[in-house]
């Protein structure tokens, strides 16, 4: 449960990224007053020792941080340098969105944060042998004009951004499969689309902090040095954050509980990427990692899904819309696979992770040496739209995860190179079943892919041609459904992917005549009445005037 | 392994920082960084010691692995015969790439600090050299001379790191703080770019050619515990003595079947010794 509800709070904390860091070093507190405080909520991750090894560490992708190295992402000083306590005390506050730290605002008092900032410094002797870390001096932001956007995308390819990050950040560049942090585990490049789950904060100034320090640790290199070697100007590297920024919406997604499928009158649209969908309304439905039912799976590739409906009284489209750098099964991907799935294999058993993947930092691996664990052939992508197989009256719903025994769910799923989609009940998670009775194709699918995006759009009569356990659905009435997806180049297959909890679809009514005449009606009515009362005045005007 | 490893390293720099209670600045370094006032005696020229060697290697050096360079044409056109991963590269019956230095016997002589800088280039997405000798605080230019992006991420233990990109040809000057062996170099763009950098406080290191052969001059006279240090291979020492204007020799014999054995990287230092006794691995000759 740590990483939902890590994926929950750090969801919240997002949205307040206005903290303000001191400028002064916090004074040094007494390190045992930390210590208390360490060894109750932080040590269970990052080990009583601050090695990073803690209890639930096996199981996390990106590892908690080792505090022993000195080593650590979110900073104002330059690269390799060590944070100052305001970077440090950030992170606490914000957590690192997207991994399972959450954010520690409001849990404890100033005082205990100091003794906290102090008592994690002391895993280093860095702190002790090395200088105090000075914040690097940054310009004030130009102005984002189209200009500067223009120039920032120019940059963001001379400076090839695009290598990790994708053409348009999607977190899908040609390097992205290969990316390792200092302890040769897998990481992935941010989707830069996503700023609302950036590590540091996804504001301009945030992500312009993360291009001059870079990120410790792990591959995001520094960029500051092009500055002095005259490579680019201090106003060309913030353009280049402000083009990252314009990558991700101005708001983060709004999570609303009901999704709305409007009516259109005639056809519903015949492909995924036709005109129609660009109007339909989108609303976005997070996904997080599936930890309820064993095996669990704490690192999920897909982190939401933006889902659009349509009907026209006869049928019903979904279309669905995710990242995922991957095309699954993606032979690029196969080694990344290959280590995210023998790291989840060892997890929890050992608490030295890159034990579980080749060690290829010292020592060339021996490359005739078997594998750490046989895993599966490369699994597909996949997606599965769950519903329950009668819209329920009250708000009984059957058990989220694909139901039980007693309460069976109706599914559509999709998997990469499977033509179309099945119809299946299930009755838990992952325990599909045949519909009987279902007839091939009754479920509509197109799909498409390209720069690391999946765009599936789904089509089904509104009823259920007398299918039992077939969903009949029905406008002006909240259909519950729930979406899981699994990325087979992360290793996900059945229990290891990502869930969400249940939404609502509602289905737009025709608009009923009188909707229109009414008003109508009540303009005329309105009119007479006014008419009425301007000639009486006037008529009373002109009697006593003749008086 | 690394992270146990790693841990130890701290836990040992912990302790010592702990035991020290407030010693000085430049214990804590760990390296005995050469200040005007701290600089030991010159070696002169009438005592100068010289320390010769050659790294020998028996049986079959593994075959290159192939690199997939088809994403950096740039790259993949400097390499006629197809890029490989070469860890091993021999001579006749002699090994290349070995970091050979003074590992014991210096005692507390510190030695100034050369300002010559020390080269690295990307050139055909490789490190040029694979290995190299560095000092302390010495000047480290590193090259791009590809031209296209690459990124520097240095990756110490003792040492403070240092990720830095280098979108077009150009150059990038850094240095380490302290005595690392060995600091191992990775470009995230490129998967299969590796070096490795030995630091010391002196400057009695050599990388071996491809004839296997090292030298290691103007040495005090002395006991010294010599180290060599192979990527694949792991380490060995040998001892040797020289005398005033004496010039000793040391071999080192490594061989295929070695492949697989640990190698230290990024050894534990003991911020409190100078000069003790190390154990010594192989016996001298």
């Amino acid at each position: 449960m740590t990483f939902v509800r890590a994926a929950l709070a750090t969801a919240g904390v997002l949205l307040a990224t206005g903290f303000v860091r001191s400028p002064a070093p916090l004074p040094a507190q007494e390190a045992p007053a930390g210590k208390a405080t360490y060894d109750r909520w932080c040590a269970g991750c990052h080990g009583a020792d601050g090695a990073g090894g803690g209890p639930g560490a096996g199981t996390m992708l990106p590892r908690p941080r080792d505090f022993t190295t000195g080593r650590y992402q979110i900073r104002s000083t330059p690269s390799g340098a060590l944070p100052t306590d305001a970077d440090i005390l950030a992170v606490i506050l914000d957590g690192m969105p997207g991994t399972a730290m959450p954010g520690w605002r409001d849990r404890f008092s100033d005082g205990e944060l100091r003794d906290l900032v102090a008592y994690l410094k002391t895993f280093s002797p860095f702190f002790e042998s090395q200088p105090a870390p000075e914040t690097l001096p940054i310009a004030s932001a130009p102005s984002a004009s189209e200009e500067a956007l223009g120039e920032g995308r120019d940059f963001y390819e001379k400076i090839e951004c695009n290598k990790c990050h994708g053409p348009t950040g999607r977190g899908n560049g040609p390097s992205a499969p290969t990316l390792e942090d200092d302890d040769d585990l897998p990481v992935r490049a941010a989707d830069l689309t996503e700023n609302w789950l950036f590590n540091g904060g996804g504001s301009v100034e945030e992500i312009h902090e993360r291009l001059v320090t870079g990120l410790n640790g792990t591959p995001m290199p520094s960029f500051h040095d092009l500055i002095a070697s005259e490579f680019m100007t201090e106003d060309q590297l913030w353009n280049v954050a402000h083009y990252v920024r314009s990558l991700a919406p101005e708001e983060p997604p709004r999570v609303s509980e009901v999704v709305r499928g409007a009516r259109v009158e005639g056809e519903l649209p015949a492909s995924v990427d036709d005109e129609a969908w660009e109007v339909a309304e989108r609303f976005y439905v997070p996904l997080v990692g599936q930890v309820v039912v064993e095996p669990r799976w704490f690192t999920p590739s897909v982190d939401g899904v933006w889902i659009q409906a349509l009907h026209n009284g006869r049928e019903v489209a979904l279309r669905i819309v995710w990242h995922d750098p991957s095309r699954s099964p993606d032979p690029e991907w196969e080694e990344w696979r290959a280590k995210v799935v023998a790291i989840a294999e060892a997890g929890g058993e050992t608490s030295d992770p890159a034990a579980a993947v080749s060690d290829t930092s010292g020592a060339a691996p021996d490359t005739t040496a078997p594998a750490a664990v046989t895993v599966a052939a490369h699994p597909p992508d996949a997606l599965v739209v769950q519903f329950p197989r009668t819209i329920p009256d009250g708000m009984e719903r059957p058990f989220f995860l694909m139901g039980d025994d007693r309460e069976p769910v109706y599914l559509w799923r999709w998997e990469n190179g499977r033509d179309g989609v099945e119809e299946l009940l299930a009755r838990g998670l992952a325990r599909y079943e045949p519909l009987p009775g279902a007839e091939a194709g009754a479920v509509a699918a197109e799909v498409a892919y390209d720069d690391g995006e999946w765009r599936l759009m789904l089509r089904r009569p509104l009823d259920a041609g007398g299918v039992e356990g077939r969903l009949s659905f029905e406008a002006g009435r909240a259909i519950p459904f729930a979406v899981f997806a699994w990325d087979g180049s992360n290793g996900e297959t059945d229990t290891r992917g990502s869930i969400g909890s249940w939404y609502f679809l509602y289905l737009d009514q025709p608009t009923a005549s009188t909707v229109y005449v009414a008003p109508i009606l009540a303009t005329l009515l309105t009119a007479a009445l006014g008419v009425v009362v301007v000639v009486r005045a006037q008529r009373r005007a002109r009697n006593g005037a003749g008086r | 392994m690394k992270r146990s490893l790693e841990a130890m390293t701290m836990a040992v720099l912990f302790a010592a920082l702990t035991a020290c209670g407030g010693g000085g600045e430049e214990a804590d370094t760990g390296g005995e960084v050469a200040t005007d006032e701290e600089v030991g005696p010159a070696v002169s020229p009438d005592s100068a010691a010289t320390v010769t060697g050659v790294v020998n290697f028996t049986g079959a050096a593994p075959a290159g692995e192939p690199i997939d360079m088809s994403e950096e044409p740039t790259c993949a056109e400097k390499h006629a015969e197809g890029p490989t991963r070469q860890t091993v590269v021999t001579g006749d019956g002699t090994l290349a790439n070995v970091f050979v230095y003074v590992k014991d016997g210096l005692g507390s002589r510190t030695f100034p600090t050369s300002s010559e800088p020390v080269e690295i280039d990307q050139d055909g997405c490789e490190y040029h050299p694979r290995v190299l000798a560095i000092q302390a605080n010495q000047p480290l230019v590193i090259k791009n001379s590809d031209g296209i992006l690459h990124n520097i991420n240095t990756q110490p233990t003792v040492n403070q790191g240092f990720n830095v990109s280098q979108p077009v040809s150009m150059e990038t000057t850094k240095s380490f703080t302290s005595p690392e062996v060995m600091i191992p170099v990775k470009c995230d763009v490129h998967g299969w770019m590796e070096a490795f950098i030995g630091v010391q406080s002196h400057p009695y290191m050599a990388v071996t050619a491809t004839d296997g052969s090292f030298r290691l001059e103007n040495l005090p006279p002395g006991t010294y515990t010599i180290e060599a240090w192979h990527e694949r291979y792991g380490t060995q020492t040998q001892t040797v003595t020289v005398g005033p204007q004496e010039s000793g020799e040391v071999t080192f014999e490594y061989s295929a079947d070695m492949a697989g054995r640990p190698v230290p990287m990024a050894e534990p230092i003991d911020l409190h010794d100078h000069g003790s006794e190390q154990p010594v691995a192989h016996a001298g000759r």
